[in-house]
């Protein structure tokens, strides 16, 4: 990415913006993560002691039927499980900044399941598969964007929103399962 | 329904820090510790993501700031015109999984030319809510925990962000025709 972008700079005499844009990059990254870092060390902290607590087990254990079947690798009372719903639940409400830390610390345990190796596993990219797809239930800020530019319905997008959500996030699923059958196939 | 959804996120994340620590006194457990210990892990995942997240950022950057990727939006043009693709459109579609800033930056300017409730006002609106900014949640999730190769990911992502687009463009132009 970066040098198709220099190369591309190159012959078009976009080089200042190029420079400039090195440094903001940086900046920008910077000012992400300390925002991040707030969240990361205040819902770790909440959720170590709700998973001392056992809240977590018992959130795995209520939705197990469903959850077990999208991640088959993942034993039903392991902590990832717990990290895992508890990021989808986060999402579904549109509570981002407290889905990120939980995701991380299902990647985490996820990592523990594959034996700490460096590549991400099956229920490693299922797992990012369904949160790059997005499970908001209701986009919250567009609406806001909507309401500032004098929408009469700002929230009549809500619907078209929901419907293209459910078709992405599934056909991510088929799409991962598919990929997911032909690794296996190779492997053998 | 909307109105319910709202107060439950509201409500939702008080009652939660409540109820973990009513469990956590229920249980006798040493909540402060706890807490502390967790938040330790926190920030050891914050500082071995800055890396990955700052490289990341640094080449969207020079890819946007170079033309190149506007370049290459105008060079697709022709070809999205004629499967019926709103050219409008197109910036929004290809920066939606690269950058969230952007594209919401994108998005905002959609609806102030066009109007909120124009059909590209509501297109922008259910595509930037309906997908997510893949490339960005890739770099985090899998940078937080070290893991460099990212199989079959970035792939299935990026598809899922292409049906999305398709499928806003279907369901927007089916309900408010």
């Amino acid at each position: 990415m970066a040098c198709t972008g220099i190369i591309y700079a190159m012959l078009n005499g976009t080089m200042d913006k190029v420079n400039e844009a090195v440094f903001k990059g940086a900046n920008d990254a910077i000012t992400l993560v300390i925002a991040l870092t707030s969240v990361l060390v205040f819902w770790l902290g909440m959720m170590r002691i709700a998973e001392k607590a056992g809240i977590l087990r018992g959130l795995s254990r209520l939705f197990k039927p469903v959850v077990s079947k999208i991640f088959p690798e993942i034993p039903p009372d392991h902590p990832a499980m717990g990290y895992i719903l508890a990021n989808f639940s986060a999402n579904l409400f549109g509570l981002g900044n407290a889905a990120t830390p939980m995701g991380i610390k299902a990647m985490e345990e996820m990592k523990k399941l594959n034996n700490s190796a460096t590549y991400a596993s099956n229920s490693m990219i299922t797992f990012l598969v369904i949160n790059t797809s997005s499970i908001t239930l209701v986009p919250t800020q567009i609406i806001a964007i909507r309401m500032q530019y004098g929408s009469q319905a700002p929230t009549e997008i809500v619907g078209t929103t929901l419907i293209a959500t459910v078709v992405t996030t599934v056909s991510a699923l088929l799409i991962d399962q598919f990929l997911r059958k032909r690794r296996e196939l190779h492997s053998l | 329904m909307i109105q319910w959804i709202t107060t439950i996120s509201i409500w939702l994340i008080p009652c939660i820090i409540l109820l973990i620590l009513l469990v956590a006194t229920a249980k006798k457990l040493p909540a402060y510790e706890l807490f502390v210990e967790g938040g330790k892990d926190g920030l050891k995942m914050a500082i071995s993501l800055l890396p990955f997240l700052l490289g990341m950022l640094v080449a969207i950057a020079i890819l946007r700031s170079s033309g190149a990727l506007d370049a290459f939006i105008q060079l697709i043009d022709p070809i999205l015109a004629k499967v019926g693709f709103p050219a409008e459109m197109a910036p929004l579609a290809f920066i939606r999984p690269i950058s969230g800033t952007a594209a919401l930056s994108v998005t905002t300017e959609i609806i102030q030319t066009f109007g909120p409730d124009s059909f590209m006002g509501r297109l922008a609106s259910t595509m930037q809510g309906s997908t997510d900014t893949t490339l960005y949640i890739l770099t985090v999730y899998f940078g937080a925990v070290g893991i460099k190769r990212m199989g079959d990911a970035l792939k299935v992502g990026l598809i899922a962000d292409f049906i999305g687009i398709i499928i806003s463009v279907i369901v927007v132009s089916w309900i408010f025709a």
